[in-house]
């Protein structure tokens, strides 16, 4: 299997990723490296089997719905690039 | 070389423990002495990414005091380092990347915190591949740390800074984190004793995700004692992290004379295939046969689908980090581009900027396989693969109490070897992966030397069996001395 240009321009910008036009055949080659070494789980027979996201097989644990976290905000926006008055600020989106 | 004169007292916990209770030495005193060590090889190795000085020597007053008044614990006053992937409060946690080189964290990893609860000193934070992802620390945005074996020659990934620091007696002991053999890898590279325990032993909160179903915390020291005291010291429910186990912790540090006479040991005969270098071999299989005059017995056992490990992880890990790394996008934390356009110009110049090359790979490659069409035939698939090979162990559980093998198929490689071939570095990871895949814990200790550099032998158990993976490692450590060999011009 193999993946040509547009869909390496195609995932980059689903993974908001900026990829400059030069690089795109070398990233292109070096996916399509990474890619072959896949090809063998196809060979696998795994039909039967139910897949392993967690490999104590173990679910998610519940608790009592109760507050456990302080609001934190002074702190957390401490470490942001811009903040104003409680909000982080992007660049504007609606005119 | 001749490494086998190079055998030295070196220091342990336990002996340091000993000497700061009997008054034989001071905190502040081993403090100054390993940051007078840190400034001068650091320059040289680059095992350090950031270094705590005065925070270290502050808390080296302390803990004199708590140890004067006799309310110290066994590891009061003890300097170790942090790979700079775990979180703390106060001290820049920049994950080997750009993207966090501003990142100065609101809170404490767990496992920072409860080593400091235990009494430990943080020096600082060591290098590591950017984000976790590499096997030879040369990914990470502050150079690539230097194996003190050999100049020339990788320290492993990720945690190399770890284990560099550690063969260089720059700290005792350290963190470090293991997705795919991070921990296990770096130790064998560099001469040193590290496990990575059960999925869901140590928490991972203000750990630095990479792969949440693989990634796994640990401790990383000169031998499988020092490993024992700090995994006790690491290790428990985290009600904060909703995988971590809750189970008592054993006592590892109390049982590693445990009576393992007849101890039944599985040599996997993929493990001994193609790619394994010869030197390698001949070390690991002289090392078998000292665990079978300890006692064991050595039993032939397959693990058929290795192999896939190298696939399986690497769609699953790439997959997961696509997902963890989405949240670094330049508004609430981490690296932000100079004057963005528009919206998604900072979203997508941000994280260019901000990520290396490997990174923007692997998030690549996972975003295709979670992307629409594709779920199936990679995700999916890898993930029933994983299955595959966490049933093989439990086929080799039945018939053996503990597996050993070789932790890598060559020693530490020249820098620049594999960087431009991501294929030829994800096959170092051959013997490593699937204990992270099937969560059982895996340690890997030195036993001998093949081309004047470590060798590490791979022990790996059965769930929450960290306890006789440490006490055989211990044993074995008892009849040899490897983990106590000192690279030439690192002797304290």
């Amino acid at each position: 299997m193999s993946v040509t240009s547009d869909t390496i321009r195609e995932i980059a910008s689903l993974a908001k990723l900026r990829v400059e036009e030069e690089e795109i055949s070398s990233l292109t080659e070096r996916f399509n490296t990474v890619l072959a070494l896949f090809d063998e789980l196809q060979s696998a027979n795994v039909s039967e089997l139910a897949p392993m996201a967690n490999p104590l097989d173990a679910t998610q644990p519940l608790r009592e719905d109760f507050v456990t976290e302080q609001n934190q905000r002074e702190a957390m926006q401490e470490i942001a690039p811009s903040v104003s008055e409680g909000h982080y600020l992007v660049p504007r989106v609606v005119e | 070389m001749n490494a086998k004169n190079n055998a030295s007292e070196v220091a342990s916990l336990r002996s340091l423990s000993e000497s700061l209770s009997a008054g034989a030495v001071k905190s502040i005193d081993l403090v100054a002495e390993a940051l007078a060590r840190i400034d001068r090889f650091n320059a040289e190795l680059n095992c350090f990414i950031t270094v705590s000085g005065d925070a270290a020597l502050a808390a080296a007053e302390e803990a004199d005091q708590l140890i004067t008044a006799g309310s110290a614990g066994p590891l009061t006053g003890i300097p170790i380092a942090h790979k700079d992937i775990f979180c703390t409060l106060g001290t820049r946690t920049s994950c080997g990347s750009k993207m966090l080189d501003n990142f100065v964290p609101p809170y404490d990893a767990t496992v920072v915190s409860k080593l400091k609860n235990a009494g430990l000193i943080s020096l600082g934070k060591t290098n590591m591949d950017e984000f976790a992802m590499g096997s030879s620390n040369e990914s990470s945005y502050y150079g690539i740390c230097k194996n003190p074996w050999s100049p020339e020659r990788v320290p492993g990934g990720s945690s190399g800074g770890s284990a560099a620091a550690v063969a260089a007696s720059l700290v005792v002991a350290s963190t470090g984190t293991d997705t795919g053999g991070s921990i296990r890898q770096p130790a064998a590279f560099c001469g040193i004793s590290g496990i990575k325990p059960t999925y869901g032993r140590v928490s991972r909160l203000g750990m630095i995700a990479y792969a949440s179903s693989l990634d796994q915390g640990g401790p990383m020291a000169r031998s499988a004692e020092d490993c024992a005291w700090l995994l006790e010291a690491m290790a428990g429910h985290d009600p904060r992290d909703s995988t971590s186990i809750d189970r008592a912790v054993d006592r590892y540090s109390a049982n590693l004379d445990l009576d393992l006479t007849g101890l039944k040991i599985g040599v996997p005969e993929e493990f001994f295939s193609d790619g394994l270098s010869d030197g390698v071999a001949e070390v690991v299989r002289t090392a078998l046969q000292t665990l079978e005059a300890m006692g064991g017995t050595l039993v032939e056992v397959s693990l058929p689908r290795t192999s896939l490990s190298i696939p399986a992880y690497y769609v699953i890990a790439p997959a997961e980090a696509s997902t963890n790394l989405a949240r670094y996008d330049g508004v609430r934390y981490g690296h932000r581009c100079a004057n963005p356009g528009d919206l998604e110009d900072l979203y997508t110049r941000s994280r260019e900027e901000g990520f290396g090359d490997e990174v923007q790979q692997r998030i690549l490659v996972g975003t295709y396989a979670l992307s629409s069409g594709y779920y199936d035939a990679f995700y999916k698939k890898a993930q029933q693969v994983r299955r595959l090979i966490a049933d093989d162990f439990a086929s080799a559980f039945e018939q053996v109490d503990v597996i050993a093998g070789p932790t890598t198929p060559s020693v530490a490689f020249p820098v620049g070897e594999k960087s431009n071939d991501p294929t030829a570095m994800y096959l170092e990871d051959i013997y490593t992966l699937a204990a992270n895949l099937a969560g059982i814990p895996a340690m890997s200790i030195p036993c001998g030397f093949s081309e004047g550099l470590p060798v590490g032998m791979q022990l790996l158990g059965q769930h929450f069996d960290e306890m006789r993976l440490l006490a055989l490692a211990h044993q074995y450590q008892q009849r040899t001395d490897w983990h106590r060999f000192v690279p030439p011009g690192f002797e304290v």
